[in-house]
């Protein structure tokens, strides 16, 4: 085992066992159809037609609504899990390991417990202090999230077997690391679509549109290599997918800031039971006059333009997605370089597991989360008032009085009036 | 390297005392350790055998290592969190140390640079999230602290990003899997040792008794566990640490909890232990000053009619944080030692025998600390669910930092909740 070990810990790259060629799953009505075509064209129409079946599904997902939306990422990112755990078993061979499986699923149910009960408990606030179960959960939340846990992780020590120690620890980190990146990111995800599935809708779009668009200007316009790790990406690509990125953003975000449905927070109606999307317009999303700079004036002929502030922003979140984003890309094609795999895996005909269509939007998501917080946002008022209303009484009592007064000053309050 | 030249010549699965018993009776010969030991012992202890001696020089640090844990909590809170700092760096350098080891990773460019990169990003984060709670008006005052804080996520977010695309930058071509060992291993160890050791800071600041009475629990569940085993040990615990045995552990349980309780008592008649650590803006150090709150009050407890007949008392007067400390010293002797197998494990798995050898007789720093890393998350997730509730003003913080009408909204829920609970009559000048 020794010398099987130190052959898998490797100084160099050359003596990892090639992963046997991915089995092809396009469906065979796709093959008849494209008999006739050479294998290249074959390839490329499979590619082309698998892109607009899957933003077909997107359009039709948001069409049904956000709970719909939540169910789709949390499906994806138990996809993404298994992917990223199955490479795991291929490379340490370790499909035998005593309970290692359940011990991965395990993980990712209790770290999916305590991120959505997190969540839940903050959007759901009056359905949850309805129901008494349900508030103890809540309450002690973290506890019973940490006991599952810990449970999980004296399990990893109790099945511990001699002579497979450093896979077992192998194992877990690598678990631990997936969990890491795909569970935490999919729960900022849904953190984004609440604050209003525009956060949701712009960041995503422009990643896949910088995908397609460097992909197109690579094609026609390719000669300077970017990156020894994608030798297929080009500088002419970059740069060409940065701008109409941001183009595409900008007049992407003008479409979707004039509809309630996509720049409403989603709240959950307890009495109607569904969630809802309707509300005042924030500033982001209400019209406003900007004046053009000299230069732009010059060229296109206007002195002011009316734009959504949002716009403004979309420009960072599309700069992002150009310019950060493919940084998301470049790990995935190391780490697959690295464990000499070709995709994840074969879920999608012609573009390869589900992992291969979301490396650049983990970046994406996390940055969008970091930047509502930062630059729009405050805290979300419903888990302040959660928070308030556990506080003990002298405290509430001190709060309240010091709040009254920060509104009366701020002349928010009347103090004359019986409010 | 020395580390190396042990594994060679180790077997898979047998442990440090395996191969020093063997010694003793003639088996495979004992591999040389780098001898840490001061000369001075050395000196004083040279005419006792090799066995005594050992056993002689754990003691010794031992009692050092107590007394200098005391001088620090003499000192004080700021001092404590700088040795905490001190010892999550040492943790941290010591863990990445053998993954260097193991992945004869030396020469990979950039890679040491990456890793305490990474490393201070992370302490900066966190440490940027506690200073802003807990130094909130000193923040506030200087301008250049209060843009820091304002957007500390996304300077955070910023700086752990250059970290990423330098690492991708640097994927050398032959090397892409020792990188992203690395990068893994990495991660976990930031994961493992700084979010720890910022939730025992926070445990700190809600009071220095919720600091040092999990610490000397787990501290005596070892040394009690180790007696108990000493004397009356027979059946083996767990094969990953063949010493260990059941004597031990439940001896250590008993003994442990009981030490919680005694510590405990003497420990919340001190306001400087039982009050949270304030930083006071006007003489700009730390105070510990404050009401003691109801958990440090002396109440009467009715004793159960089975322990009346054996103690002899009906009541007694005892402080309900000391049942508190019941459950501390219980995870501490019961789920501790987990942590203390999960590193048995880690050693066996890379065939060291101890973390390091910065501590003569014991080991490295993690070596001490391995039992302390699931406690100190236990006592946080702990005191935010049973003991305190949210910080106040950090709510206020938040209050205000929300648009007018969500702050009406707020207030006026608060205010209705409060006269529903009778804290607070109808009247407006309440």
């Amino acid at each position: 085992l020794e010398k099987r070990l130190c052959e898998l810990d490797l100084r160099s790259d050359l003596d990892v066992p090639d992963i046997p060629p991915p089995t092809d799953s396009t469906p065979e009505i796709l093959k008849k159809a494209l008999s006739g075509l050479s294998a290249r064209w074959k390839n490329w129409w499979i590619r082309g037609i698998l892109s607009l079946a899957m933003i077909s599904g997107f359009f039709l997902v948001i069409y049904l609504g956000s709970f719909m939306l939540m169910l789709l990422v949390l499906s994806i990112q138990v996809k993404c899990y298994h992917e990223i755990i199955t490479i795991g078993y291929r490379v340490y061979h370790s499909y035998d390991l005593p309970w290692f499986r359940s011990l991965s699923w395990y993980f990712l149910l209790c770290v999916n417990y305590f991120f959505y009960g997190e969540t839940v408990a903050d959007y759901f606030a009056t359905f949850v202090q309805r129901r008494e179960q349900l508030q103890f959960l809540i309450r002690y939340h973290r506890f019973i999230s940490f006991a599952l846990y810990l449970t999980g992780f004296c399990m990893f020590v109790l099945s511990l077997v001699k002579k497979h120690y450093r896979l077992q620890f192998y194992m877990f980190a690598w678990t631990h690391v997936t969990l890491l990146i795909t569970v935490t990111q999919s729960h900022l995800v849904i953190q984004n679509l609440f604050e209003g599935m525009i956060w949701f809708l712009v960041p995503i779009s422009s990643v896949i549109c910088n995908d397609i668009a460097a992909y197109i200007f690579g094609f026609f316009f390719g000669k300077t290599p970017l990156i020894k790790l994608s030798p297929k990406k080009t500088w002419e690509g970059f740069i060409g997918g940065f701008f109409s990125t941001v183009v595409f953003g900008f007049i992407f975000s003008y479409f979707l800031a004039q509809h309630q449905y996509f720049v409403c927070p989603v709240e959950y109606n307890s009495e109607t039971n569904r969630f809802v999307t309707e509300c005042e317009p924030s500033e982001l999303f209400q019209i406003k006059k900007y004046p053009l700079p000299p230069l732009f004036q010059a060229v296109l002929g206007w002195e002011t333009v009316n734009m959504y502030p949002f716009q403004l922003h979309s420009i960072a979140l599309s700069t992002f997605a150009s310019l950060i984003g493919p940084f998301g890309g470049f790990f995935a094609s190391g780490f697959k370089r690295a464990f000499k795999i070709k995709d994840f895996a074969d879920t999608i005909p012609g573009h390869g597991g589900i992992m291969d269509r979301f490396d650049c939007q983990y970046l994406m998501a996390t940055f969008v989360h970091v930047y509502i917080t930062s630059f729009i946002r405050g805290p979300n008022p419903s888990k302040l008032l959660k928070q308030l209303l556990i506080l003990q009484p002298e405290q509430q009592l001190s709060v309240y009085k010091t709040l009254k007064s920060h509104l009366i000053e701020k002349g928010i309050l009347q103090p004359s009036l019986r409010v | 390297n020395l580390q190396e030249s042990e594994s060679e010549n180790k077997l898979d699965g047998e442990t440090a005392s395996d191969s020093e018993s063997k010694s003793e009776f003639g088996g495979s010969p004992p591999v040389p350790t780098s001898d840490d030991t001061p000369e001075v012992l050395n000196r004083a202890l040279s005419n006792l055998s090799s066995r005594w001696k050992n056993w002689w020089v754990r003691g010794i640090l031992t009692l050092a290592m107590i007394t200098f844990f005391f001088i620090i909590i003499y000192l004080g809170p700021m001092v404590l969190m700088t040795i905490v700092m001190c010892v999550q760096i040492k943790c941290f350098h010591e863990i990445i140390t053998i993954g260097y080891n193991v992945y004869h990773s030396y020469d990979l460019p950039w890679f040491r640079t990456l890793s305490w990169y990474f490393l201070l990003c992370v302490n900066y984060f966190f440490y940027g999230e506690t200073v802003t709670d807990y130094f909130f008006t000193l923040v506030q005052r200087e301008e250049p602290l209060r843009i820091l804080s304002k957007y500390h996520r996304f300077i955070s977010f910023t700086l752990y990003l250059t970290g990423f695309c330098m690492f991708v930058l640097s994927l050398v071509k032959k090397h892409y899997r020792l990188q992203f060992y690395m990068f893994g291993w990495t991660h976990v160890t930031l994961l493992i040792v700084v979010t720890q050791s910022h939730l025992i800071i926070h445990n700190l600041f809600e009071g220095m008794i919720w600091f040092i009475v999990p610490i000397s629990c787990v501290i005596c569940n070892d040394i009690m566990a180790y007696m108990f085993g000493f004397f009356f040990g027979r059946t083996p615990l767990i094969k990953l640490s063949p010493k260990k045995t059941w004597e031990g552990f439940i001896g250590g349980f008993f003994a442990t909890v009981l030490f919680g309780l005694l510590l405990s008592y003497v420990m919340s008649g001190y306001r400087c232990f039982t009050c949270p650590v304030e930083f006071n803006n006007d003489t700009n150090s730390f105070t510990v000053d404050c009401e003691p709150s109801e958990l440090f009050q002396l109440q009467e407890y009715n004793i159960p009619v089975v322990l009346q007949s054996v103690v002899g008392w009906k009541t007694v007067r005892m402080y309900p944080f000391q049942i508190h400390s019941i459950a501390l010293s219980t995870f501490a002797s019961l789920i501790g030692p987990f942590g203390g197998f999960f590193a048995s494990g880690f050693k066996r798995a890379f065939k060291i025998k101890d973390f390091a050898n910065t501590i003569p007789g014991h080991g490295g720093i993690m070596d001490r600390f391995d039992c302390q890393y699931l406690m100190a998350t236990f006592v946080n997730v702990y005191i935010a669910s049973f003991i305190r509730g949210p910080n106040p003003s950090k709510l206020i913080q938040q209050f205000l930092t929300l648009r007018p009408d969500q702050q009406l909204h707020i207030f006026n829920t608060l205010k209705a909740h409060l006269v529903d609970k009778g804290i607070l009559g109808s009247l407006e000048d309440a």
